[in-house]
């Protein structure tokens, strides 16, 4: 294949850092934003910006075509069956959080189990944890492989017909690691549970189809996939999310009020309280176009070469500890022996090259991985082979600076 | 390439404390006081006994990177023998250091810590420098609640 040249429709990575040309590396926590996404907002705001869903005037008219029309963008994209069933969030953590309220109250009784992973971002962990305090659940944790992949037989023997509901990443922000999710939504279903996937790291990488997969909730993040910050989706199937009340209450989401009662709307509006994120949608939209004239598979591969390529350098230098399976999207995670992970950000940083060190939110993963902390570079469509090799000349430079000292 | 750049972090007193520790290790008396940085997860447990007033004794154990262990040895080894009051004022001084602030030391003694000085250029690290010292002050209003 031919790798992808698309570096230059992203204006902030042509600048340099520290005196190099800038090599960003740290996509999995946010991706940068190529002109036509930064250039959508603005154009939004130039000349459309007005309050949604209110009044009669042509920008009310021309700003709520714009939301809901980012509504449509975001359902064909992941191929939900209905735009009603997709509601606007402020990102992942706020999508897991309205299930995990919402679905919960509704559903969960004392007893029932949750099942999660070891691997979960605490956005995935923390919400269930309160909904097992809350409603007297138990949560239960499908034990991981050795190489932090989930096996057939520990899937089948963590959800059971006690299980209520299953919440689970696509992928790992930390290990790499694609789960079998259309395998665990069909046994989940077959046990009577629910399945929420969180697709933060998944969707910007990756063709997802949610009717394939046939989950009940899906979420993820405008941010991570060239989009803006502060938007992200929760699908949700119109069966679950019909029957589940609102989280917030206010404008917006409101059919008829009196003093003392309310009604609201129906999908997807009655999740959306309040002035939605409007430039946030559109944004996204334009990110969702973004990514799609160029491909999602195209996308893939790219990363897929990078990943490879970076794998097969990384083993040629001595001392790496590398985590997570061979099978995996593109994130390399790991540890330089001897040298703290922050050590080796800053050194990398110096060159130029941007990292990310840290726990990753994922405190109890770095307990399974036995470490307090870990390096990690993360790839996206704009990263190119000279990036890598920037990334493995850097890494080099912090061997031989740390090994003078040890 | 040259170092230059992280030769003002990675200054060779600090390389060198990160690789010889001192005061690593516990006490079986005195006060324990755990802090962490949540942002990265280094860890530290200070060990310190005080006595009229006085850090008679120092020790600390820990994961984290050179910064933060380097800068837990510097702390233990010059607030050892040091009046509570004294004590403070280095914190102090420390802390206006990696703000970049000018400040009087005092007739303080410093001992190693003015090679982090550098730190301050490297924004992202200073909570690295700053959490033995944090764990110290913590330990220091425990004992005066005691
Ligand atoms: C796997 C995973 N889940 C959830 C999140 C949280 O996403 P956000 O912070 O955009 O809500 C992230 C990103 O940090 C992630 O990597």
């Amino acid at each position: 294949m031919t790798p992808l040249d698309v570096k230059q429709d992203f204006p902030i990575l042509t600048q340099t850092v520290n005196n190099h040309p800038l090599v960003y590396l740290d996509s999995a926590a946010t991706a940068q934003k190529p002109q036509m996404v930064i250039d959508a907002i603005e154009t939004y705001y130039k000349y459309d910006n007005a309050n949604v869903h209110r009044g009669v005037h042509t920008l009310g008219q021309r700003a709520t075509d714009a939301y809901e029309g980012a509504r449509e963008t975001v359902q064909q994209f992941i191929n939900a069956p209905h735009s009603k069933e997709i509601i606007f969030t402020r990102g992942t953590t706020q999508a897991i959080n309205i299930v995990a309220r919402s679905y919960s109250e509704k559903f969960i009784q004392p007893g029932d189990e949750i099942v999660l992973t070891p691997m979960e971002h605490h956005s995935n962990l923390l919400p269930w944890q309160q909904v097992a305090k809350r409603t007297g659940a138990l949560l239960k944790f499908i034990p991981l492989e050795k190489d932090g992949t989930l096996s057939e037989t520990a899937v089948k023997q963590t959800i059971t017909d006690k299980t209520k509901l299953v919440a689970i990443t696509h992928v790992s922000n930390v290990l790499g690691t694609i789960n079998p999710i259309k395998e665990i939504t069909t046994y989940a279903h077959e046990m009577g549970a629910v399945v929420l996937v969180d697709g933060a790291q998944a969707v910007p990488h990756m063709k997802v189809d949610v009717q394939a997969l046939d989950c009940d909730f899906y979420a993820f993040s405008g941010h991570k996939m060239c989009g803006p910050t502060g938007i992200g989706v929760l699908y949700g199937k119109k069966q679950w999310l019909n029957q589940m009340d609102p989280v917030e209450y206010g404008g917006e989401m409101i059919d008829f009020v009196e003093l003392t009662d309310a009604t609201w709307k129906e999908l997807p509006w009655k999740f959306e309280g309040g002035t939605p994120i409007i430039a946030g949608a559109v944004g996204l939209q334009a990110a969702i176009k973004y990514l799609e004239n160029i491909g999602l598979d195209k996308i893939t591969a790219h990363e897929k070469m990078l990943t490879d390529y970076a794998m097969e350098q990384l083993k040629q230098l001595d001392g790496v500890d590398i985590y997570g399976p061979t099978e995996r999207c593109g994130l390399i995670t790991f540890n330089l022996k001897d040298v703290h992970p922050h050590d080796t950000a800053t050194v990398l940083d110096s060159y130029g090259v941007a990292v990310r060190a840290g726990h990753h939110c994922c405190q109890p993963l770095m307990k399974w991985l036995n470490v307090t902390a870990t390096a990690r570079a993360s790839f996206y469509l704009y990263n190119t082979i000279e990036d890598v090799d920037r990334f493995i000349d850097g890494l080099k430079q912090a061997k031989e600076f740390f090994g003078d000292v040890f | 390439m040259s170092f230059n750049n992280l030769d003002t972090l990675y200054r060779q007193v600090i390389m060198d404390h990160y690789k010889n520790p001192r005061n690593k290790g516990t006490l079986n008396e005195g006060l324990t006081l755990e802090m962490n940085n949540p942002t990265c997860g280094d860890r530290i447990q200070l060990h310190f006994i005080i006595e009229g007033e006085v850090v008679i004794d120092a020790k600390f154990e820990g994961e984290g990177c050179s910064i933060s262990l380097a800068s837990a040895s510097m702390m233990t080894q010059v607030v050892k023998g040091k009046s509570v009051e004294e004590a403070l004022k280095l914190s102090q001084y420390f802390s206006n250091m990696m703000l970049g602030k000018e400040t009087d030391s005092d007739d303080l003694e410093l001992g190693d810590i003015e090679a982090l000085q550098g730190v301050q250029k490297f924004p992202a690290r200073i909570k690295c420098a700053t959490l033995a010292w944090k764990a110290m002050e913590k330990a220091i209003d425990q004992e005066d609640e005691m």
